[in-house]
């Protein structure tokens, strides 16, 4: 049994103007994703990450710079993470499937290195 | 983490949208609406960002009035127009947020003062009509404004348009959002009335399409009339009598449609399948609108539902009452329903010569050419039917009620 991480990006578009019907909805949509997660004891851990804020390192001559981002070089912002336990790719890939995040962007799934089995 | 993830109540964000949008309006008065309404919009989004991830709180409703009222303070804070008097301002809003915060969730179906506020704002008898519905909705019901459009068959832009105006009429005429007194209560509470009539009226007339927005006016509706018949300040007998009203119309709901989604008439509908329970809630409340000596189209219209609950129906009474509310309520729809009472106490042919008289006035209105249709018939006149028919199909406006009048127009 591995981990991966699911990165779910998205640009906001799409959530704009829902009623509150809609939204409560799309939650109830998100919590039945993660509930059977959860049931199934293929839920490792999730958070979500704060948007509009930001700061890129990079070393320029010698020197680290800060720069406010990502969101001024990718269009897809990174919008918080899933940790889940699979088997392999293809059983990540069915976890993620009825994830409700399609109908606003997509989700990048990566097998997290076990060091303890090098 | 446990399995035991709270789930959302029914309609949770739909009812404390409306309460946070009321709390806030009588603080801040009825000129800061759309603050009100921005306040709203953001702690939803902030949910539908956070809750995904985090899971939903274990009080999702006072996480939802916590970040409504911290965004609100923000929003005054960054307001220069209210610099002057800000401390006291924040100080209100604060004091109004934590007195709701108490009741949140203990008593959800009790109408708080702050949401019959907000109606009586919404139901300003200075706005027409179709504005007080549609600024209820949104206002009170929080219903959005593609909701709004799609339950009263209208475009998403004629309805922004009319809250926009509707909002702007408000703001102007800085209306004070003080409960009236209560010698004026009574007579600002009948257009509360019309309106819960209108929205129900409006999600009755086409539940067969095929929209569920349209069963959540009705819904909405009863909700309405019954919240307003639990309040010590509006409980009257015609608010008893315009719940009965909606109760007994409700227990048919489900039966007005065959299986294939065909709309039926009253006497092809299958009466064992009338809601038992509505039709309990509808007679609790006849019985408690008959107290006082007024005598509203509610109340008549109540006991004319009341009346076709037995079977057979006793027509002659029923067209007694239909002479009452032609005389309180006189209207030609009230009429055209008189004509169908005529044909069954006097013959066919009595009931379709009233009707005939009402056609011009009521060209518009799509039930003249069920029940001018069907009175033809019965009176054998298969040519006029046939007219009167194919023009309803012409002019219906969802799906099953085309299918219904082609049906017999063929």
């Amino acid at each position: 049994m591995a981990k991966y991480l699911l990165l779910l990006r998205g640009d906001g578009h799409g959530l704009d103007n829902l009623s509150p019907e809609e939204i409560q909805n799309l939650i109830g949509r998100y919590s039945a994703w993660r509930d059977n997660l959860q049931k199934t004891g293929k839920y490792v851990a999730s958070d979500k990450l704060r948007d509009h804020q930001g700061k890129v390192l990079r070393k320029e001559n010698s020197k680290v710079v800060v720069m406010d981002g990502p969101y001024t070089e990718t269009k897809e912002i990174l919008g918080g993470y899933f940790a889940v336990q699979a088997d392999s790719y293809d059983e990540a890939i069915e976890l993620t499937k009825d994830c409700p995040h399609f109908d606003f962007g997509s989700i990048e799934i990566r097998e997290i290195e076990d060091m303890r089995r090098p | 983490m446990s399995g035991d993830v709270p789930a959302l109540v029914d309609h949770l964000f739909r009812r404390n949208a409306a309460r946070i949008t009321a709390t806030l309006t009588r603080v801040l008065g009825a000129d800061r609406l759309d603050l009100a309404e921005d306040v709203v919009q953001e702690a939803m989004a902030k949910a539908l960002a956070q809750w995904p991830f985090g899971g939903i709180p274990n009080d999702p409703a006072a996480w939802l009035f916590r970040v409504a009222r911290n965004q609100a303070i923000d929003r005054l804070r960054r307001d220069t127009n209210f610099r002057t008097k800000e401390r006291a301002i924040v100080d209100a809003v604060t004091d109004a947020f934590r007195a709701r915060e108490e009741t949140v969730g203990r008593f959800s179906h009790e109408l708080e003062d702050d949401d019959l506020q907000m109606m009586l704002m919404c139901c300003d008898p200075r706005l027409a009509p179709e504005s007080r519905l549609a600024l209820t909705l949104k206002c009170v019901c929080a219903f959005g404004v593609d909701e709004i459009a799609r339950a009263l068959l209208a475009k998403p832009e004629a309805i922004a348009q009319r809250l926009v105006r509707a909002k702007r009429f408000l703001r102007d005429n800085a209306i004070e959002l003080e409960l009236p007194s209560r010698e004026e209560l009574p007579r600002r509470l009948d257009s509360l009335l019309d309106v819960v009539y209108l929205m129900f009226n409006e999600g009755y007339a086409a539940t067969a399409g095929d929209d569920l927005v349209r069963r959540d006016l009705v819904d909405e509706a009863i909700r309405l009339a019954e919240e307003l018949a639990g309040h010590e300040e509006t409980s009257l007998p015609k608010t008893h009598a315009l719940a009965a009203l909606l109760h007994l119309q409700r227990a048919r709901l489900a039966t007005r449609v065959d299986a294939a989604g065909d709309l039926l008439l009253l006497e092809e509908q299958d009466r064992s399948r009338w809601d038992e329970d509505a039709i309990a809630h509808g007679l609790r409340h006849f019985g408690l609108a008959a107290a006082g000596d007024e005598l509203t189209r509610f109340h008549v219209e109540a006991a004319i539902a009341v009346e076709h609950l037995t079977q057979p129906a006793n027509w002659p009474r029923i067209l007694g009452l239909y002479d009452d509310l032609i005389e309180i309520a006189p209207s030609p729809v009230v009429a055209l329903n008189r004509a169908v009472a005529v044909a069954m106490v006097d013959g066919p042919e009595c009931g379709l010569a009233v009707a005939m008289t009402l056609a011009p006035e009521l060209h518009d209105y799509i039930p003249l050419y069920s029940t001018i249709g069907e009175l033809a018939r019965r009176a054998g006149n298969a040519a006029l039917a046939r007219e009167y028919f194919l023009e309803g199909a012409a002019r219906a406006r969802t799906l099953p009620l085309k299918r219904w009048f082609e049906k017999r127009g063929r």
